[in-house]
């Protein structure tokens, strides 16, 4: 008894030790962005392996979402004749919650697992220390760079893969199932709100998941055991961490937007 | 420019040491690596350290670069305190120093050739053509010259050493730290590496510091060396007056012998006990 | 420097596809129009009740959005819920005496106000007001009428919505 309340106690100690690490970490991350400002090449290079190599998972699982959606909608609309506002099933499951939701879910597995094993596995190698000892911050040379793209990457992905998804629905709703394609969209656009549901749905939630997605992928392999079974849980605990955060964060975040 | 001589005058040859070690106190978790360490790095010489695996010699190079902190004493750099200095200073201390890593710690993501231009690339404005002419001219100088578009991993150990050597002299350092730089060289390989790293010292007017247990090669370019062992300074002199030492541990270091006070193992258990205690815990 | 010309490309496509779905949900998904500055003409419309309709709904006339409702306020007089419709200029032909329904899209859509065209040869103006309505179905009052007459013997009102 005794026992198990010491060891909750050790855990919830080093939660808040890590958590405190982390945030010095983010502090130390935001006080190299104003260096990168002279190497927009850096951020670059970083768009390209977090958000274009990221494209073809996205596009394919917003495509698929998309069309589940449209299936799934028309078979509960079609009986109460509502088949006509398939299109706003679509959209506002897609731009309020599905889209950015899955789009970082998506990112962590795919871009942040990825973030943490370059990482930790620069530092096993030493080449973080190599770095330091030329007098060159890893902070503001791989860390923010890093960061930087995947907070940028994260917004476009999610929209990326909401429109995809949008596209998807009209596929199977007008294509397979006969739902009219003018009662489709004017549905939809009068229902979706743009700031509303666009702009607080897929911009600020994807943008909000970017931060917190990106933070910890960059963090935990900065944090990782220079060894490769430290390095393997550091990428899991990327994956697994952020899936809870975007989760939570998710409900916080509608309970906000769209709460009444 | 790696062939200009020193721009300042030798007249009145600076002759305080460039690092200083006092009292440096370093503890792992509960167990000292240093205990009271002294040491002087005299400019423009090869000072060896050596000692054997795990002694904490790539610690001591940390220390010195300021990676790690000591838990007591003073490392001065150059007349500076190393672990006192901000970051922005220490940055700066760190420009006229360099350190070969172990393990050559390249840049994985970068071929050989980025991997030279890296520290000028991030350190001068200097044009695209010069930065080529400079890091083939450091390529040429370890025999990768040829190699300059492979990747990291198309190297062999040896060639990613040499490589990092290659990163290392980039910005003509004041001072090359080298962990371990011929471990893992074939014979000519290491032999070129001694005469380059004599080469350096004396052309660009260098101070080295080579730690290694190599003991012919090191004692063959070192003007003085340090034996350390169990966190202490065992014995330090110029490499003929070592040779002649009276100590039973140097004389069984410096001519590998196996049997001597030096142990081999980690602190242990008697080996009997140990394996006594297995037994009992398999129940056997 | 060929793999970095194609790296920045790759990314420039990225970029711009991202940009491209923003555009579609903002154009194409959403009403980016709703946000711009309302260009349309007011018109007001009393009704005995409006049930759940909404500011922001549409104003359709034959099954065409003319324009939405931008504004619900209740008299506190007369006791009558008055709805304020901005209609787009270039529908500047309705007839007076046209009439307005609150209706519902579908069972459970959402509600809007349909316009049905008068005779009149005088048009609607800013400032004009319909005034023939006809209020919002409301689903209980409706049951409860139902149940009423079929208490009484009589048929339930064949109206639809
Ligand atoms: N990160 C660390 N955490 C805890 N202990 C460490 C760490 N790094 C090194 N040590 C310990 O410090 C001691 C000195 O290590 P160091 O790497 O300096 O040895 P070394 O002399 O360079 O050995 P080698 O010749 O094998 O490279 C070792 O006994 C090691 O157990
Ligand atoms: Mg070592």
């Amino acid at each position: 008894m005794i026992d198990g309340l010491r060891r909750l106690g050790r855990s919830t100690l080093r939660w808040f030790n890590r958590l405190g690490r982390a945030t010095l970490f983010l502090l130390r991350l935001l006080g190299a962005l104003a260096a990168l400002g002279k190497r927009p090449g850096l951020i670059v290079k970083q768009l390209y392996s977090l958000g274009v190599l990221s494209l073809p998972i996205i596009a394919m699982s917003g495509l698929f979402v998309g069309m589940v959606l449209g299936l799934q909608g028309y078979a509960n609309l079609v009986d109460f004749g509502a088949t006509s506002s398939l299109g706003t099933v679509v959209a506002l499951s897609l731009v309020r919650e599905l889209g950015p939701v899955l789009a970082a879910l998506l990112y962590a597995a795919r871009a942040g697992s990825a973030l943490t094993a370059e990482i930790g596995l620069m530092k096993a190698t030493e080449q973080l220390a190599a770095m330091q000892m030329m007098a060159v911050d890893p902070f503001a040379r791989v860390f923010a760079p890093r960061f930087v793209a995947g907070v940028i990457a994260m917004p476009l992905l999610a929209g990326i893969f909401t429109a995809i998804g949008i596209l998807g629905g009209y596929f199977v709703a007008v294509q397979q199932l006969g739902v009219d394609s003018g009662a489709f969209w004017s549905q939809m656009q009068a229902a979706v709100r743009l700031v509303d549901d666009v702009i607080n749905g897929v911009v600020v939630k994807s943008a909000v998941f970017g931060w917190v997605a990106n933070w910890i992928a960059v963090f935990e392999g900065y944090d990782a055991i220079p060894t490769s079974e430290g390095i393997s849980l550091a990428t899991t605990r990327t994956v697994v961490n952020t899936a809870l955060v975007v989760l939570a964060l998710d409900f916080m975040l509608t309970a906000i937007f769209f709460g009444v | 420019m790696s062939a200009t001589a020193p721009a300042v005058p030798i007249d009145p040859p600076d002759t305080s040491p460039l690092v200083t070690a006092r009292g440096l106190t370093f503890h792992r978790g509960d167990r000292a690596i240093f205990q009271d360490v002294n040491l002087d790095i005299r400019r423009g010489g090869i000072t060896a350290i050596m000692g054997p695996s795990g002694a904490g010699k790539t610690t001591l190079l940390r220390l010195i670069g300021g990676q790690l902190r000591p838990t007591a004493g003073r490392v001065e750099v150059d007349g500076a305190c190393v672990h006192e200095l901000g970051r922005r200073e220490l940055y700066q201390l760190r420009k006229r120093m360099s350190m070969l890593f172990q393990s050559g710690a390249l840049f994985t993501d970068l071929s050989v050739f980025d991997n030279v231009a890296f520290p000028l690339r991030e350190h001068t404005r200097l044009p695209e053509t010069l930065i080529r002419t400079l890091v083939l001219m450091k390529l040429e100088a370890v025999g990768l010259r040829g190699a300059r578009d492979l990747m990291p991993s198309e190297l062999s150990g040896g060639m990613a050493r040499r490589a990092a050597l290659a990163r290392a002299i980039a910005l003509d350092p004041m001072m090359i730290l080298y962990d371990e730089p011929f471990s893992g060289q074939d014979p000519i390989t290491m032999g070129v590496l001694i005469k380059l790293i004599r080469t350096l010292n004396d052309a660009l007017g260098l101070t080295s510091i080579i730690v290694s247990h190599d003991v012919k090669e090191t004692a063959s370019i070192a003007d003085y060396i340090y034996l350390i062992s169990d966190g202490l300074i065992v014995d330090h002199g110029p490499p003929e007056a070592l040779e002649h030492s009276s100590s039973a541990w140097v004389e069984q270091f410096l001519h590998a012998l196996p049997d001597g006070p030096m142990s081999f193992h980690y602190p242990a258990l008697p080996y009997a006990q140990d394996l006594l205690l297995a037994r009992e815990r398999t129940g056997d | 420097m060929g793999t970095l010309k194609k790296l920045e490309l790759a990314v420039g496509i990225f970029v711009a596809l991202g940009l491209a779905a923003f555009f579609m949900l903002a154009m194409k998904v959403s009403n980016i129009a709703d946000l711009g500055e309302d260009k349309g003409y007011k018109i007001t419309a009393r009704f005995e009740n409006v049930g759940g309709l909404k500011v922001r709904a549409p104003v359709t006339m034959g099954g065409v959005r003319i324009g939405r409702v931008v504004g619900i306020d209740l008299d506190p007089r007369s006791y009558e819920a008055v709805v304020i419709l901005s209609i787009e200029p270039k529908y500047d032909r309705l007839p007076t005496d046209s009439s307005a329904s609150i209706l519902t899209s579908g069972v459970l859509g959402e509600q809007y106000v349909g316009l049905e065209p008068g005779g009149m040869d005088e048009y609607l103006k800013s400032g004009g007001s319909l005034k023939l309505t006809q209020s919002a179905l409301v689903l209980e009052k409706l049951i409860g009428r139902m149940l009423t007459n079929a208490a009484s013997g009589d048929k339930p009102p064949a109206k639809t919505p």
